[in-house]
């Protein structure tokens, strides 16, 4: 009980000092911070994503970047159509507004997720990294070689989407937006982990055959667990690409599913917060280190070492004590 | 379309699956016998690559540069084995996943912080330069040659699995590893021997491909992956699947790109063609990959049926 009150604490403080820090940078004119603040609010609803498959459901997809990529593309396409005022397919108009972009990043992702889902999820452990990690490279090489959206090169967003009644190219009223997102995909985590679907879920990864015995399909519920990361990644996607006002094939390269892995890992796997505190670590560090000495990645190598080696149950883990479902 | 340039093809198709079977044997080997997905496996081709082409530089031979390509290598993997590998055997498949994942970064890195942040350029060896006449077609001796290559690693290794003592190990290993440490094998030793034997093929490939790509940071992740890919098709732990995997993922792959950019250049204009048929081109093998895990999800060849 204590521990849960704890962790309870430090979700709180996490939740607070992502909207201080910027705060903060808000009133100091420090337009850097919040747009630092905003990348780690942005990876963090990423890595809930796949936390929701990772953590929970015990599902070590290395292809998650396949649905961010995807996301940023969606965002990408339909600003470049919208600008251009050319249709997109069959006479369907781009558009501008975010809304209408989060909610097509979640249909293409979530369509994406069950076709990988229903073919990887037939398989299991070191098949399932392997081929969720190959299904990425099929759709990263075709980005790069597909020339109608800058292949290689990738997509530039001109005119950031819109949310209505924000001005989203103020760092600040972007920010908010990217919160409110994290907070609201948040509560949709928390809900399904207390939900009847997600102890169904955690079940099938403590034991599937236990599972299945008492009447559970561990391929059905998997699968919807996989579809559900796979769109709320895509989202996040699509607000990266607006972030950066720029997509390219390098958000679905391999190094981004690593990436996501280590938010969890570095954060604490399956807990609510530890993307939270995964992104906001891995950023810090980058900022940090990448400014000392062009080899960083070699530091934080060593790093993420040492956590998979001597500190497992990440960040949160650290201070909120030990994973209570493990 | 001429059957020379067709026959060029197929062959360039073969050589890049015999060094896909160099990259494949390693990492279906450790996992077979260890349990272990080792996502560094390409930083060992990158290692033996710089290595190489490093001493090729330095002594002007390249046949010097493979030695140290491949010594390079193998001592790189038996250092990771023992410092780190070790603890990883009875970890979950995440832990695995997330450690070499570190590896990469800190290899990458650490061969950025030795040899600068500029490719290595390793030159064919002046006696293998040059085409050969095979009667059809001219072909390049160099790559000629890494086929020969492919096939006396091949077969070398088959008869060290399948009639030396330390081959009977690593098969006992395979079925059993607590049998054969209880019958005074020393498991320690034989693990960290099988990982740098892996090692040292990776190392092999790298040194071996360098002298027809530059030789640069990040070159072994591409291969890793299309190693994945061979092994899932081949069945993880086979050292045959890896052999008929890493074939049919070259030529596919090879050919696709070969030809699909022709075909569709039958009823498609000319630069359309070429994008769709590359794009498609790198798909391929992917889709051969779900095809497989579809018809036979263990793979061709399940190494544990």
């Amino acid at each position: 009980m204590r521990e849960m009150r704890r962790e309870h604490m430090l979700n709180v403080l996490l939740a607070v000092a992502l909207f201080a820090v910027p705060l903060w940078a808000y009133f100091a004119s420090e337009p850097f911070v919040i747009t630092l603040a905003t990348r780690v609010a942005i990876l963090a609803m990423a890595g809930v994503g796949l936390n929701l498959a990772l953590g929970l459901g015990g599902m070590v997809s290395f292809g998650h970047a396949v649905f961010f990529g995807l996301g940023g593309y969606c965002a990408g396409v339909l600003a470049h159509h919208a600008f251009s005022g050319t249709p997109v397919l069959m006479g369907l108009p781009g558009t501008n507004q975010m809304l209408v972009i989060w909610l097509v990043a979640m249909l293409t992702s979530g369509l994406l997720a069950l076709v990988i889902g229903a073919l990887s999820l037939r398989t299991s452990g070191i098949f399932f990294i392997m081929i969720t990690l190959a299904f990425a490279q099929m759709f990263f090489y075709f980005a790069l070689s597909w020339p109608a959206y800058g292949g290689e090169d990738g997509l530039p967003i001109f005119v950031r989407n819109q949310f209505p009644g924000l001005n989203t190219m103020r760092p600040w009223e972007l920010f908010v937006v990217a919160y409110g997102l994290l907070m609201l995909v948040l509560a949709l985590f928390a809900v399904i982990r207390a939900s009847r679907f997600g102890a169904a879920l955690m079940a099938i990864r403590q034991n599937p055959d236990r599972a299945a015995a008492v009447g559970i399909s561990p391929f059905g519920v998997k699968l919807v667990a996989f579809v559900i990361s796979g769109m709320i990644t895509g989202m996040a996607g699509a607000m990266m690409a607006d972030l950066t006002r720029f997509v390219s094939p390098a958000m679905m390269a391999w190094q981004m599913s690593g990436e996501l892995i280590v938010i969890i890992i570095l954060g604490g796997t399956g807990r609510l917060f530890g993307p939270v505190a995964g992104a906001a670590i891995l950023v810090g560090f980058e900022v940090i280190f990448g400014g000392m000495t062009e080899h960083w990645k070699f530091w934080l190598g060593l790093v993420l070492l040492a956590v998979v080696l001597f500190a497992r149950g990440g960040f949160v883990g650290l201070l909120a004590g030990r994973d209570r479902h493990g | 379309m001429s059957l020379a340039l067709f026959i060029e093809q197929l062959l360039n198709g073969v050589q890049f699956g015999l060094m896909l079977f160099l990259m494949s044997a390693g990492l279906t080997l450790v996992f077979g016998v260890m349990g272990l997905i080792n996502l560094a496996h390409g930083s060992l081709y990158m290692i033996g690559a710089f290595f190489c082409a490093a001493a090729a530089a330095a002594t002007g031979s390249f046949w010097l540069g493979l030695v140290a390509g491949l010594a390079a290598a193998a001592a790189a993997g038996a250092i990771i084995e023992i410092t780190v590998i070790r603890r990883l055997y009875d970890r979950d498949h995440l832990d695995q996943v997330l450690a070499t994942f570190a590896l990469i970064l800190i290899l990458s890195e650490g061969v950025r912080m030795i040899f600068g942040p500029f490719p290595l350029y390793l030159n064919v060896p002046d006696s293998l330069r040059g085409t050969i006449d095979l009667g059809i077609t001219q072909y390049s001796l160099y790559r000629l040659t890494l086929i020969g290559f492919g096939i006396a690693v091949a077969v070398g290794l088959w008869l060290l699995i399948a009639r030396t003592r330390l081959g009977i190990r690593i098969r006992a290993g395979e079925n059993d590893r607590e049998m054969i440490a209880a019958l005074g094998v020393n498991i320690r030793v034989l693990y960290t021997v099988v990982f740098a034997l892996g090692a040292a093929l990776a190392g092999l490939a790298g040194a071996l491909v360098g002298a027809i790509q530059s030789v640069q940071v990040g070159m072994g992740e591409p291969v890793l992956i299309l190693a994945f890919v061979v092994i899932v098709i081949g069945g993880i732990g086979s050292i045959k699947g890896a052999m008929v995997g890493a074939l049919m993922v070259g030529v596919i792959d090879t050919m696709g790109r070969f030809l699909l950019p022709r075909f569709f250049a039958t009823f498609l204009e000319p630069s359309q063609a070429m994008g769709v048929g590359a794009a498609l081109a790198s798909m391929l093998i992917y889709v051969l990959m779900a095809l497989v895990l579809v018809l036979r999800p263990k793979g061709l060849f399940p190494a544990h049926a």
